[in-house]
């Protein structure tokens, strides 16, 4: 199957193009000279000033971080030992439990949002509360944690299981045998189910809409009232600004990886020599 | 002997101790994940007064049109994205690995960036100014049309020439939009399926004499079915619960069930009880979706870590 079908790149090719040119019309404007998304009047910073002092929007980003980083971290600390737990139990628990478990992760994201606030609301007229940023961040630690537990569930299982036995035999007790072996060899599974949760946390809107409430606001709502209300070329700084952010992070990543591989490689190599 | 009954005692006593780790997130989940629903199901089934009523299902028919257009919209999206996803993850995956690998993260790329501000780029492509009526302008595309049209209008007098094609606020701008935040998801799961597949087993294939047509149709496509189940929930779910991009790009005409929930959640028409009912039917729609969906395949959902 090395022949490559011509029709197959070409489709690729437009895909990619499909995808990427309406981002860099965005980026372009974002240095247009007047409010016009279609004309091109000249080179100027303008739109990124104002978005820095637009009031509204710097206070939705710090909520958006303290958010995305509160719950993210929650989220992986009670689904790592959630996965353990499930780890353990006899599949008849189990299954059930991540049946429920995966709820989130295939539920519509507005009826996870829409039962979150009937919850929220219902619960805040007894007891007391309003939505707000309370609310807004157990809505993120709910629908993070699945991530989490999917990401260091499949660790879990490439467990040598005679690693616990070596670690008893060797005298440790059980709870160190979670924190000093099973912790550290399952670290990937749990960084990347935070890197997961993270970002799904900073991209959400139609979970925080439904569970914000009126006096706070994310990033994705300040977003959506700008795209409602106004035209206006700030859209276009925050889409540059960010797609700046995650090209650099992707680099980065991608560079690390591929100086680990290759570290790896060359340490097979040698034992291999030997 | 007794050693031996003692160590075993102690393993099962450290493997339930274990499993109490799971126990606040057992809580969790029923807190918010089984109690909300539960609550929608209730809201769903009672009046505003406190009393069981079915009255919120017997207004469902005026809501047919809505139905209609969302699955009918969210249909042609997935079948799109299918047609279009499939052949790049299997051009994609024929690359090789150092290429694919930057192909994936490009994929991966425009995903990462806010879904409101992808929508919003193609607000700016297809309005009645926008760029792409300004290109086709630029091309002469609209002289042309009223050129023909004004010859063949049986009163040149009343003929009106256009000078845009309407792009935005139609069904199609809606298709559009699902296409462009959602195509990664099929594409992502079904080429992470076709790599997996054992090439010798395509070999041996072509070995017995198998044409590429063949070769396809009876082994590269059955082994990767379940990507493409995958793939399809992946796209068909969020397009039809959306309610943003149908905001963004359908204008007030194309409105989907997710406007509607909203509507009775946070809008104008403010009744919890009918917003429940819709999403509980919606709940339904897409639990029936992937229980056909599985019927096809083996049905284990491992895409969505990616």
């Amino acid at each position: 199957m090395k022949k490559r079908p011509f029709g197959g790149s070409f489709l690729t090719a437009l895909t990619f193009i499909f995808l990427y040119l309406p981002i860099i019309v965005l980026i372009v404007f974002s240095f247009n000279s007047t409010k016009s998304r279609t004309v091109w009047s000249g080179f100027t910073l303008d739109w990124y000033r104002e978005l820095f002092s637009d009031s509204t929007f710097l206070s939705s980003l710090e909520i958006t971080l303290l958010v995305s980083v509160l719950a993210s971290f929650i989220a992986a600390v009670i689904g790592t030992f959630a996965a353990i737990g499930f780890f353990n139990m006899k599949k008849n628990w189990r299954s059930p439990l991540l049946a429920v478990n995966n709820i989130p992760v295939i539920n519509a994201d507005i009826i996870t949002g829409v039962s979150l606030s009937l919850l929220f609301v219902s619960a805040g007229a007894v007891l007391g509360f309003d939505l707000g940023f309370g609310t807004l961040l157990i809505a993120h630690i709910s629908f993070n944690i699945p991530y989490v537990i999917l990401s260091v569930m499949p660790k879990l299982y490439q467990l040598d299981r005679n690693l616990f036995e070596a670690a008893q035999d060797l005298g440790c007790t059980w709870f160190q045998t979670i924190y000093k072996v099973i912790i550290p060899e399952i670290m990937p599974g749990i960084i990347n189910g935070l890197l997961i949760a993270f970002t799904m946390s900073v991209d959400d809107f139609v979970i925080s809409y439904f569970t914000a409430g009126s006096s706070v606001q994310t990033m994705s709502m300040t977003i959506y009232s700008m795209t409602r209300r106004r035209i206006s070329p700030e859209i276009n700084a925050i889409s540059t600004l960010l797609f700046a952010v995650v090209l650099v992070l992707l680099i980065i990543v991608n560079i690390r990886e591929a100086r680990q591989e290759k570290a790896a490689e060359k340490k097979e190599k040698l034992l291999k020599g030997n | 002997m007794s050693s031996a009954v003692n160590e075993s005692l102690s393993a099962l006593s450290s493997r339930h101790r274990k499993q109490a780790f799971a126990y606040p997130y057992v809580l969790w989940m029923a807190l918010f994940v089984v109690i909300p629903i539960v609550l929608v199901a209730v809201y769903a089934f009672t009046s505003v007064g406190g009393g069981f009523t079915l009255s919120n299902f017997y207004n469902m028919p005026e809501y047919t049109a809505v139905f209609g257009r969302s699955l009918w919209l969210a249909f042609v999206a997935t079948v799109v994205c299918l047609i279009v996803g499939y052949p790049v993850a299997l051009a994609i995956s024929r690359t090789n690995p150092r290429t694919q690998r930057i192909l994936m993260l490009m994929l991966m790329l425009p995903m990462w960036i806010n879904f409101l501000l992808r929508t919003y780029a193609w607000m700016s492509l297809l309005e009645n100014t926008g760029l792409i009526n300004r290109a086709l302008g630029a091309l002469g595309v609209f002289d042309l049309i009223n050129s023909i049209g004004l010859a063949r209008s049986a009163s040149p007098s009343q003929y009106v020439p256009i000078d845009h094609f309407q792009l935005i606020n139609t069904g199609g701008a809606v298709v559009l939009g699902m296409v462009y935040n959602y195509l990664p998801f099929m594409i992502l799961p079904i080429h992470s399926v076709i790599i997996k597949i054992d090439h010798s087993v395509i070999e041996a294939a072509q070995d017995l004499g198998a044409s590429r047509g063949i070769v396809f149709r009876k082994v590269i496509f059955p082994l990767s079915i379940s990507g493409v189940i995958s793939g399809i929930t992946m796209v068909f779910v969020p397009s039809v619960s959306t309610f943003v991009i149908s905001k963004l790009l359908g204008g007030g005409t194309n409105m989907l069930l997710g406007d509607l929930i909203e509507m009775q959640f946070l809008g104008s028409a403010y009744n919890p009880h009918l917003g429940s009912a819709i999403s509980l039917i919606m709940m339904a729609i897409v639990i029936i979706c992937m229980g056909v969906m599985n019927k096809f395949g083996e049905g284990e959902e491992q895409a969505v870590v990616m």
